[in-house]
């Protein structure tokens, strides 16, 4: 089992403040828009060194996805951020209609997502929003798994022409990536090779995985585990790679399993290479009050979870 | 001195294609876009400064954003007349595999159109961020939009209204269409929009009221007045009455043509009423 190290816990939103404050400093045409959250998205220093390309629009985050949208004519690169919850349900129809379906370069950067944002309960714990944003025509959907992908992530979708969804959380979770990684936007990560069993995981769920092959290794299962951070495009052939050699599939993301990371993968194995599959996500149901692990336990999406996937796929083989 | 024969003929003529657009494909929105024809003969021909040719950016130029959508064979008419793309074009309006959709998009490529408007209440907030970017980048060029009165029960409207006079986006000049009707009936029995000149006012806007939209006379001088008003610290509005189905008379005076195309007869009816000035396409 090749090993990571667990650099020190960071939030995967403090990974965002970060690119962008590398963005401010080395891409003249990036803006960031945010909507009352600026502490919340860690966004100070870039705010600090840029305040002519900060709006602050306030608790509205309708007119800031079409402010978003507009000031990608005349070539701006807009980075719009707020909750997950308020970046996405709730200003559906302007990310459709302004930015989607109008082709325009804005960067929806959606922190607190998924039941880990804790406390708040169910009203901001969207785990629908995978779902959402990926159904949109042209839309590239991305959930880095620590603070250094996101980082690495925030900065490379500056490059790539078109709307990005850019997904992360709230907690201090394990930061186990390099520092120095070149983020490709589509392309799968090996994080463990092995023979018996594919782990594809997503965000948050990276590490409870790796954590979970660690266990699984030790009692002599061979366990692959894949980092798909970017749900869409999805990177087909590392899946099909990994499957034509395990013959299963774990999927894990903090996401409802309908229109998650899993029924994409799903897709994949029903058309190219039918396999027995298990879901490590959120099953139909709302969230609810307490801290994030007790919730990561109560709604089945830890390395508990996966390790007892793993076990129940392998008996499906 | 605008030649106003020359605005005026094309006024009716755009006028003509509209009522054949509709009439052909039997379906699109009629009654706004005969209302809104003075004042987008006017805006492109008279009001904006536009270069040759058509980018996304529109960097030093003027640019527009129709918010309502649903006028699009207004747009369209002016557009093609004012070079963007072939007049014969408008014969493709809501057919399979045109550029013309019934709601205006960028998606096919189609030269003057800088964003998808249809659903209602967006077009503000994207000519908010156009402006701002005009500032970014220190082109002095307005950004220009057009909105319909009922659209304004669209919430997202008011949060633009806030952030603009609240950020001073005063390189902007919304017009509202105020021709008191949409689908289900007078917009003051839908839902009362009141006094809307003075709503704007108090959110900060400066506002002018052009009385008779479907005068060029009054339309080019209330957009001139609106030019002069920008820079000086707040965004403009014009609250602009019209008459929904200006120029044909059984259209007039009623919410029915809103999105209903006339038939044979009726087209016959409202074409005479409109005798081609600039040729049909």
């Amino acid at each position: 089992m090749k090993q990571y190290t667990d650099q020190g816990k960071q939030d995967t939103r403090s990974g965002y403040g970060a690119g962008m404050t590398e963005l401010g400093r080395t891409n003249p045409n990036v803006v960031a828009l945010c909507a009352d959250l600026v502490g919340s998205l860690k966004i100070e220093t870039f705010i600090k060194e840029n305040p002519e390309r900060f709006f602050q629009v306030g608790i509205a985050e309708a007119n800031m996805m079409g402010i978003a949208a507009g000031l990608t004519i005349g070539g701006k690169i807009p980075f719009a951020s707020t909750f997950a919850n308020f970046a996405t349900g709730r200003v559906y129809d302007q990310i459709r209609q302004s930015i989607a379906y109008s082709d325009k370069n804005v960067k929806i950067c959606a922190s607190h997502a998924g039941l880990t944002l804790g406390e708040d309960g169910a009203t901001h714990q969207i785990l629908e929003d995978l779902g959402m944003m990926k159904m949109l025509p042209g839309m590239t959907v991305i959930n880095p798994c620590d603070f250094n992908q996101t980082k690495a992530a925030t900065i490379a979708i500056a490059e790539h022409h078109g709307p990005v969804y850019l997904r992360f959380g709230r907690p201090k979770v394990a930061n186990f990536t390099a520092a120095d990684q070149k983020f490709e936007i589509g392309k799968a990560l090996m994080l463990n090779e092995g023979s018996d069993v594919t782990i594809i995981a997503t965000g948050h769920l990276v590490w409870e995985s790796l954590i979970a092959a660690e266990r699984l290794e030790n009692q002599g299962i061979s366990v692959e585990v894949i980092n798909i951070h970017t749900i869409k495009p999805l990177d087909d052939s590392a899946i099909l790679a990994s499957v034509k050699k395990t013959g299963c599939v774990v999927t894990a993301e903090e996401h409802n399993y309908l229109g998650g990371l899993g029924e994409s993968i799903s897709r994949v194995l029903a058309t190219y290479h039918p396999c027995p599959q298990e879901y490590v996500a959120t099953r139909d149901t709302f969230g609810e009050s307490g801290t994030p692990e007790q919730l990561m336990e109560k709604y089945g999406l830890n390395n508990k979870a996966i390790e007892e996937a793993v076990l129940r796929v392998l008996k499906r083989k | 001195m605008p030649n106003y024969d020359n605005l005026q003929s094309l006024v009716t003529q755009v006028r003509r294609d509209i009522l054949r657009m509709v009439h052909k494909v039997n379906s699109g929105h009629p009654g706004g876009s005969l209302g809104c024809t003075e004042f987008f003969v006017a805006l492109y021909n008279e009001i904006m400064e536009l270069k040759d040719g058509f980018d996304m950016d529109g960097k030093n130029e003027d640019v527009f954003f129709l918010s309502n959508g649903h006028i699009s064979p207004v747009f369209y008419s002016v557009l093609a007349r004012k070079g963007y793309f072939p007049i014969d074009e408008l014969n493709t309006f809501r057919l399979i595999d045109s550029r013309l959709q019934g709601h205006p998009t960028t998606h096919e490529g189609l030269p003057g159109v800088r964003v998808a408007s249809g659903s209602l209440g967006q077009g503000m907030s994207v000519a908010i961020g156009a402006a701002l970017a005009k500032k970014l980048n220190g082109d002095d060029h307005l950004v220009f939009s057009l909105h319909g009165d009922g659209e304004l029960q669209e919430g997202q409207n008011w949060e633009a209204i806030m952030f603009a006079a609240g950020n001073k986006v005063d390189n902007l000049i919304a017009t509202v269409d105020r021709n008191g009707q949409q689908i289900d009936g007078a917009t003051e029995d839908v839902l009362p929009l009141g006094n809307v000149a003075e709503k704007f006012r108090v959110f900060g806007w400066d506002v002018l009221e052009i009385e008779n939209g479907n005068d060029l006379g009054q339309i080019v001088t209330g957009l001139h007045e609106a030019k002069s008003r920008t820079g000086k610290g707040k965004p403009v509005c014009i609250v602009m009455t019209t008459e929904m189905g200006h120029g044909v008379d059984f259209m007039m005076h009623t919410h029915a043509w809103h999105g209903k195309a006339p038939n044979d007869e009726q087209l016959e009816t409202a074409l005479a009423q409109n005798p081609e000035t600039l040729g049909d396409y």
